[in-house]
């Protein structure tokens, strides 16, 4: 659902726009932090600046949050949870406001997407026409789940009436990444405000404005003050307080591998509350020797550098059969070379910059490591321009599981090649890895779709398509890619708590 | 006849506090009947000769067919009545035969080529989202035009119908994108999983006791599944659905979707129940009516039936129950729509100790209620539905003067127009008395006294009937007790007629097949098909 971008024209050595970005049309009016309804100055009064990374340019500074400020959140969320009006509201009420809050979001469309491709980078095409819909869907489709969530009545051995209720879990800590700031918001937001939990949100700090515009429209669309309160900031300070919190009865995170084990330490360090973790990927993209090669050359393209390679589903190690990996390889680099790289803001251009400094250098380190290892490149393998953080798109073959480049998660637009021989030896070398999120197929063969779909170990198979994100379809991953599930009737359960009754039954007419 | 339901909410204000728009209906009505009703008699019924004129134009009453408003084929029409006079409201085009079969080759043509199944369940449901607004713009319309049509209080149809309607519309459009097959486990390797397909074209015929809510009820589900529809309306009130149906198709509803015939039962509603190329019938009204109903559908196509039928529900007092609390429930349970609900509580078993004080008290309050032109505020009870029903409802009275049941008060009609009849209250009733045994439809109220709790459990399943029941007690074990042992399709406990759009509402016995409302009510608008594919080397079973 991704796909269709703009995949014109133009090698990305033309590198349309870089040096002469276009001035986005909007001005940055949330900057403070949102808590019980009311925007207000961090406690300690301090800023961090957030950047255009298309020039490194400091776009607005940004009240800073740390500890203090997240306690004051979450008695506000706590406050919320417990006073109510939220909970104690019926489930319609609540898919009221929420039904509201898509309209609002489908109405500010054009600002949500300029703002969000300005912090972050991302072709403002994709924002505006793809993640800004499929956010007021998802808001949607959690809008429609309030009224749904039903527990059991239950069986018994003896005379006993049994029931199950599904009550919200009460305050959650969310913490969502930089690479689809808005969606992550959807993915988090929608699911615990359907279930009647109040939440504190951590934003990225590579990206805390548009998360702040949205929780304002939420209010606006009658979002009681206090249900959902947005603490800019860092991981270490306000990230972790908000982890290691003992009024917090829930934490959510996405992100990092490393950072999610942290997380997990000071959820279990503090109150034991339950946590859901989204973590990184080095999701295999298995292309069978029945396949379409041109297809599977546009949909393996599309799987890795869809967002800059931003995407903890990314496919990014690229299985090729060897009857068809010559043919694919040829192919695989032409790709490369047409993909338009640029100004986001620029109509057609399918790749912007990554989204800081940091995640730069490290890029450039992967791409390093992998000449050094004896991978072979075949194009890019440099920056795009003189500034900004662009990477020119970039290929390796000959890659070997024993490499940097095809163990750890690079999150950059470099697609890592390999070539297999049999069913069986993809299947071992693709779950030889520490992640589990997702994984592409790519042939005709029900057969071999159904072995694969079975014998991977991820949380996501996708047959002859990659990254469709339907609001109804489950995701998250095996082994170190996380725990838990994220959209879908899965998600609810992460912000419910069951709770059996259980009473006798005296004389009963049946059990 | 049928029967049907509504709003709960009106009880719940009984319980609890909830903010809900119709709570605050039941609020008002209570509040008014004691206001007026101090000194007063429902005999009164002041506004009578005076009616107050509906604040509202009719503009449709051509049948809707394949997005079309189309005279019938035979070019007959129909009169509609207003049941306060009797007069005629307008002249409704009289499908048959002919116009059932045009209404079901646009509904199979919309089925077959689309787009209406093959659109993304997301934009079904913003379709039915949109609608619901619609709806809401045009409440007060509507509102007015349901009561010119049926009779029913305006507060009533305005206040509590009304939203809802709407709140069933965004439940149903929240369905459409949650309606989950299942991956099925198999003894040997096997891939299995389930997909739920749309059924088809739904044959649809409603009641007129609630004419909007049962198009709800009905239309909801129907299209969050995929399905296309022919909905036939009550002859008695066809109105509403026309308009509503006319929203449908403005908020983006594509042709031949939902074709809506206004038509008799004999003539257009057999022709849709036996119809070839209908899938699935749904059907509420009458049981007799229903058998018929089914009947038609084993001897033509096999359709699968849904059946709402009658009732006749008991209503449980028992011993430890606060009586004023019980008495109104009570009152409400059985008065609420004119006595028009195929669950009205309308067998009110008490308990011997606290008979005589209820007794008293269900008198009194019957008294109270306020009679009159439903256009008027506070007025809690309109006429009956028609000349038809409005004799029947006087036979039974008769029929228990004659068995020997004690007539407290009421008895005949009130004034000397329309179809008025006075809140009436039997007491000494035996289960044997037709009064005890059938369907009355109307605002008669009959109270049992039992002993104890193994006998009211044998009396009160004693019937054809298993559509509801009502319990009044504060003891948990007794509440459970006979939440089990009454073989009745909802049972309320301390409260009535709370309608929820997710609770299931449907009859055991004679009462009906099947449920509608809440995620049940998916299933009888879905097909269930079974994929099964060899699995080769499977990492696991």
């Amino acid at each position: 659902r991704f796909c269709g971008v703009g995949r014109v024209v133009s090698g990305y050595s033309t590198s349309a726009g870089i040096e002469n970005p276009i001035n986005p049309s909007i001005k940055v009016h949330c900057t403070q932090l949102l808590i019980n309804g009311n925007f207000v100055d961090s406690a300690s009064g301090k800023t961090f600046p957030t950047y255009d990374p298309r020039t490194g340019d400091v776009i607005a500074h940004v009240a800073e949050g740390d500890a203090e400020d997240i306690d004051r959140a979450v008695c506000a969320a706590r406050k919320a949870f417990d006073e109510g009006p939220w909970p104690k509201m019926t489930a319609y009420e609540r898919s009221k406001v929420l039904f509201r809050f898509a309209d609002l979001l489908d109405k500010h469309i054009e600002e949500l997407a300029t703002l969000e491709t300005w912090d972050n980078g991302k072709p403002y095409e994709q924002s505006a026409k793809i993640e800004l819909p499929m956010i007021s869907r998802i808001i949607r489709y959690y809008a429609g789940w309030a009224d749904k969530i039903h527990g059991l009545t239950i069986p018994a051995d003896g005379p006993h009436l049994v029931q199950t209720i599904h009550e919200p879990i009460g305050v959650a800590g969310q913490i969502i990444p930089w690479n689809f700031p808005l969606l992550m918001f959807a993915w988090k937001v929608g699911p615990a405000l359907a279930c009647g939990c109040t939440i504190v949100l951590k934003s990225a700090e590579q990206t805390p404005l548009s998360a702040l515009y949205a929780a304002k429209l939420l209010h606006e669309a009658g979002l009681p003050p206090g249900v959902l309160n947005v603490v800019s900031g860092f991981g270490p300070t306000a990230g972790a307080a908000l982890a290691s919190h003992m009024d917090v009865d829930k934490l959510a995170f996405t992100g990092s591998s490393e950072t999610g084990k942290i997380v997990l330490e000071l959820a279990s360090k503090s109150n034991l509350k339950p946590v859901t973790l989204e973590l990184g990927g080095k999701s295999p993209f298995i292309v069978c020797k029945d396949a379409d090669v041109d297809k599977a050359v546009e949909l393996a393209h599309f799987a890795l550098f869809f967002n800059q390679g931003q995407c903890c589903s990314a496919g990014s190690r690229t299985y090729v059969h060897e009857d068809v990996h010559d043919e694919f390889i040829e192919k695989a680099k032409a790709r490369a070379l047409k993909r338009s790289v640029g100004d986001p803001f620029k109509a057609g251009v399918e790749q912007g910059p990554q989204i800081d400094s940091e995640q730069f250098e490290k890029i450039l380190r992967y791409i390093r490591s992998g000449i050094e290892s004896g991978a072979t490149l075949i194009t890019g393998g440099d920056r795009l321009g003189s500034k900004g953080f662009y990477i020119q798109p970039t290929v390796f073959t000959n890659v070997k599981e024993d490499m940097l480049i095809a163990q750890e998660e690079i999150f950059g637009p470099v697609q890592s090649i390999l070539k297999f021989r049999d069913m069986d030896e993809v299947i071992r070398r693709a779950n030889s890895t520490r992640y589990g999120l997702a994984a592409g197929v790519f042939t005709n063969d029900l057969d071999t779709a159904n072995t694969l779909s079975r014998a991977l170990k991820v949380g996501t198979v996708w047959i002859n398509c990659y990254d469709v994100f339907d609001a109804a379809i489950p995701f998250g991953g095996y082994k170190m890619s996380g725990q838990g599930r994220e959209k879908g009737v899965h998600c609810l359960s992460n912000y419910l708590q069951v709770k059996a009754i259980v009473a006798p039954l005296k004389n009963p007419a049946w059990i | 006849m049928a029967a049907r339901r509504i709003s709960s909410l009106l009880t719940r204000s009984l319980s609890v506090s909830s903010s809900s728009v119709s709570t605050s209906l039941f609020a008002s009505l209570g509040k008014n009947s004691g206001r007026n009703g101090i000194g007063k008699r429902f005999s009164t019924a002041a506004a009578l000769e005076d009616l107050i004129v509906p604040p509202v134009q009719i503009a449709y009453t051509q049948n809707l067919i394949d997005g079309k408003f189309v005279d019938a084929a035979s070019g007959k029409t129909f009169p509609t009545y207003d049941p306060r006079t009797g007069d005629v409201i307008a002249n409704v085009a009289e499908g048959d035969a002919e116009d059932i079969d045009r209404a079901v080759a646009a509904a199979r043509k919309a089925f077959d080529e689309g787009p209406w199944p093959k659109m993304t369940p997301y934009e079904r449901s913003r379709i039915m989202l949109r609608f619901a607004d619609l709806v809401e713009k045009h409440s007060e319309e509507l509102a007015a035009l349901e009561t010119w049509n049926n009779g029913k209080p305006h507060e009533q149809a305005a206040k509590s119908e009304l939203p809802m309607f709407i709140r069933l519309f965004h439940y149903y459009a929240g369905w459409a994108d949650k309606i989950h097959g299942l991956t099925v486990p198999a003894d040997g390797p096997h891939h299995v999983q389930t997909l739920h397909e749309p059924i088809g074209v739904a044959g649809q015929i409603i009641p007129w006791n609630f004419p909007l809510l049962m198009f709800a009820w009905k239309v909801g589900p129907a299209l969050a599944c995929g399905n296309t529809i022919v909905l036939k309306t009550a002859e008695q009130t066809p109105l509403t659905a026309l308009y509503v149906a006319k929203l449908f198709h403005e908020a983006g509803l594509p042709p031949g979707v939902l074709n809506v015939v206004s038509g008799y039962g004999p003539t257009a509603g057999a022709a849709l129940a036996s119809h070839m190329d209908v899938d699935k019938v749904a059907f509420t009204g009458s049981t007799d009516t229903g058998k018929i109903v089914l009947e038609l559908a084993a001897k033509s196509n096999l359709k699968p039936v849904t059946l709402e039928l009658g009732g006749k529900s008991p209503f449980i007092i028992c011993e430890d129950a606060d009586v004023d609390k019980a008495v109104e429930l009570a009152h409400f349970a059985l008065f609420f729509n004119q006595g028009q609900c195929c669950c009205a509580g309308s067998r009110t078993f008490v308990h011997e100790r606290v008979y005589d004080e209820f007794l008293e008290k269900a008198k009194a309050r019957a008294l109270r209620r306020v009679v009159g032109d439903p256009f008027r505020k506070g007025v809690e009870q309109g006429p009956q539905i028609d000349t038809e029903q409005f004799e029947k409802v006087l036979r039974y009275i008769r029929s228990g003067i004659e068995s020997n049941a004690t007539l407290e008060c009421g008895g005949d009609r009130l004034g000397t127009k329309g179809y008025f009849v006075q809140p009436t209250v039997f007491s000494n009733v035996k289960d044997d008395m037709l009064i005890a045994k059938d369907e009355i439809f109307g605002p008669v109220q009959s109270i049992l006294k039992f002993k104890d709790i193994d006998e009211v459990i044998r009396r009160a399943n004693n019937t054809r009937y298993g559509l509801a029941a009502g319990v009044f007690t504060k003891s948990v074990e007794t509440a459970n007790t006979l939440t089990r042992a009454l073989r009745a399709g909802t049972v309320w406990v301390n409260c009535f007629d709370v309608f929820d759009a997710a609770i299931p509402f449907g009859g055991y016995k004679m009462s009906g097949i099947g449920r509608e409302k809440g995620i049940y009510s998916l299933h009888n608008y879905l097909q269930v098909k079974a994929v099964v594919t060899p699995l080769k080397n499977p990492a696991w079973l």
